[in-house]
């Protein structure tokens, strides 16, 4: 039977994360298909028919779908249900919003956040914030999983011709209302996709001196993240917080500026290729994650930091 | 108004978490247990709003063990009126506890779940959620911000792109992110009040809910382990080791 892939997207294009989570499909069942809900997707659902991987686009449009309110996506889905085996979407704040709504309408003993498909029922996933990995079996006859996108490769993007199936909108779930959104803009990498990430700390004492990591990001490139710390702090906003409640990165850098390196931050970053940690306090459980700690005063290491990298000839993008 | 709020008790946010010999899971024995973080969270959220006269009770329920009981007591020290314990053994996945959930709205009929958004054990995000499926409510999950307006309410999630702001009307519910308030700690002289409120004591088979897992563990494992890395004595040798060992820059 095949495999539902819930496609995320703004409108007008696919986010990512949706080609990792295509891969991911695929490796449980090489008949992928790809569902797209929103308003006025026609480009997005398009994209989505150019991955090699998906065998056909299920489309659906209407006004209520513009902004991804899982009270209107969940019966779209539980609708068409029957025939597959799999229903797959990303572990972020839109999967996550959505599929448990869809599996318990489906009586579905939901697994979140896989990082393996071991077999089509048995998936690997990490708990206790990454400090232990569970093989874990699903016994439901119909399973609905949500996958880890850093785990997985972006499948191709181009191609591929699926077809594009449209499909009949639901009715429209009076009780909930789209207000706004605030998108922080950013001409920087995206924080989970980027090469390099360098994230500041409590250690870092106020917003002002994150300009510091802006100018290093600047010059590498980088997406900026930050500790639950400095979010709750104020020195930054919440969309760049790495850790076990906020974005897990698997960078092939990992810069760690005056983060101290708890449990919860650590499950955000530990997969991370390199990770370099900045800190004064020689015995921050940081530098037991880290391939190069340096122990100084940050404010003191990172105009330094900064000089040794303009001395550089070339600088990987 | 009417505000139930669910808390689950889990190991401790502090402790590090050791994986069991025989792979059967991790050691729980002599750790210190707590409340779910985002739980205190969502407690913290509904004794404000009972204090700003805007709810009339508040109720705290948990499932688990018989020692789930601190953790509903613990609610009550900090401001929730009465407890609910159901009594259940073993792991009970997500999706049995917001059966078991829906058991408790249907008897107790509150305006309002709240809950946190997830649990640090099992990191599933799930039980709001299936909470509000099985109930067809509204929801608002990894809530920052809660204002009530005229029997709505105003939440503002935090999204992986930022912040959303969505309305809701009640009955409703909202799963609790860390940023939402900050939690107080019980006074003395209410942890020794909230010894006298009352705790219901429930078993989840009384509830008429199959609670068996759906979910086989085959097995749990220590992660990988990274190799261990070395100090470097100046920001030019930290450079000097990206570009030419690493080759990461």
């Amino acid at each position: 039977m095949a495999v539902l892939l819930i496609a995320e997207h703004n409108n007008k294009e696919l986010r990512p994360f949706t080609l990792n989570a295509v891969t991911a499909a695929s490796q449980i069942d090489s008949d992928v298909h790809a569902i797209i809900i929103g308003q006025n997707s026609g480009d997005a659902a398009k994209a989505l028919s150019e991955l090699p991987l998906v065998k056909k686009v299920i489309h659906v449009e209407a006004a209520y779908y513009e902004n991804f309110v899982a009270e209107n996506f969940a019966p779209v889905i539980v609708k068409l249900a029957d025939n597959y085996s799999h229903i797959i979407c990303s572990a972020n704040t839109f999967g996550k919003n959505l599929m448990p709504r869809i599996a318990a309408a489906l009586d579905t003993s939901q697994i979140s956040d896989i990082i393996k498909v071991i077999s089509p029922d048995t998936f690997l996933r990490p708990i206790y914030a990454g400090n232990a990995f569970a093989t874990v079996k699903s016994k439901d006859a119909k399973k609905c999983v949500t996958i880890r996108p850093t785990s997985f490769d972006p499948c191709e993007s181009s191609g591929g011709s699926a077809p594009i199936e449209k499909a009949e909108p639901g009715e429209e779930f009076a009780n909930t209302k789209f207000i706004k959104r605030e998108e922080i803009k950013s001409d920087r990498p995206e924080l989970g996709t980027a090469r390099v990430v360098i994230s500041g700390g409590r250690g870092m004492q106020s917003g002002d001196n994150f300009k510091l990591i802006t100018s290093i990001a600047d010059k590498l490139n980088a997406a900026i993240g930050a500790s639950r710390a400095a979010v709750d702090a104020g020195y930054i906003s919440n969309d760049h917080q790495v850790g076990q409640t906020g974005k897990v990165v698997v960078p092939d850098l990992y810069i760690a500026v005056g983060i101290s390196g708890a449990i919860q931050h650590l499950a955000g970053m530990k997969e991370s290729k390199i990770i370099v940690a900045i800190n004064k306090d020689g015995e921050a459980p940081i530098f037991s994650v880290a391939d190069y700690g340096l122990e100084a005063d940050l404010f003191e290491a990172l105009p330094q930091f900064l000089e040794e990298l303009n001395k550089l000839n070339t600088i990987q993008k | 108004m009417k505000i139930l709020v669910a808390v689950k008790r889990v190991i401790d946010y502090n402790v590090q978490v050791r994986v069991k010999e025989d792979n059967t899971g991790v050691v729980t024995d002599n750790v210190k247990m707590s409340t779910n973080p985002p739980d205190d969270n969502a407690i913290e959220e509904a004794v404000k709003i009972k204090e700003a006269g805007k709810a009339n009770e508040v109720i705290a329920v948990s499932i688990g063990e018989e020692k789930a009981q601190e953790t509903v007591r613990k609610a009550l020290a900090v401001g929730a009126d009465r407890g609910i314990l159901v009594k259940a053994e073993g792991i009970i996945e997500p999706l049995a506890v917001s059966k078991l959930l829906q058991k408790i709205v249907e008897k107790e009929k509150p305006d309002l779940v709240f809950m946190g958004k997830q649990a640090i054990d099992d990191d599933c995000n799930q039980t709001g959620q299936m909470l509000s499926a099985l109930l067809n409510w509204p929801q608002a999950t990894f809530a920052s911000k809660i204002e009530i307006k005229d029997g709505k309410l105003e939440v503002t999630r935090e999204i992986d792109e930022g912040l959303e702001t969505i309305e809701i009307a009640t009955p409703a519910i909202v799963t609790c992110d860390l940023r939402l308030n900050e939690p107080r700690y019980a006074s003395l002289p209410n942890i020794m009040k909230a010894k006298k409120k009352p705790i219901e004591q429930l078993n989840a088979s009384d509830l008429g809910v199959d609670t068996s897992p759906r979910i086989e563990q085959v097995k749990v494992e220590e992660p990988p382990k990274r190799k261990a890395g070395i100090k470097v004595s100046s920001v030019a040798e930290l450079v000097q080791k990206l570009k030419n060992e690493a080759k990461v820059i």
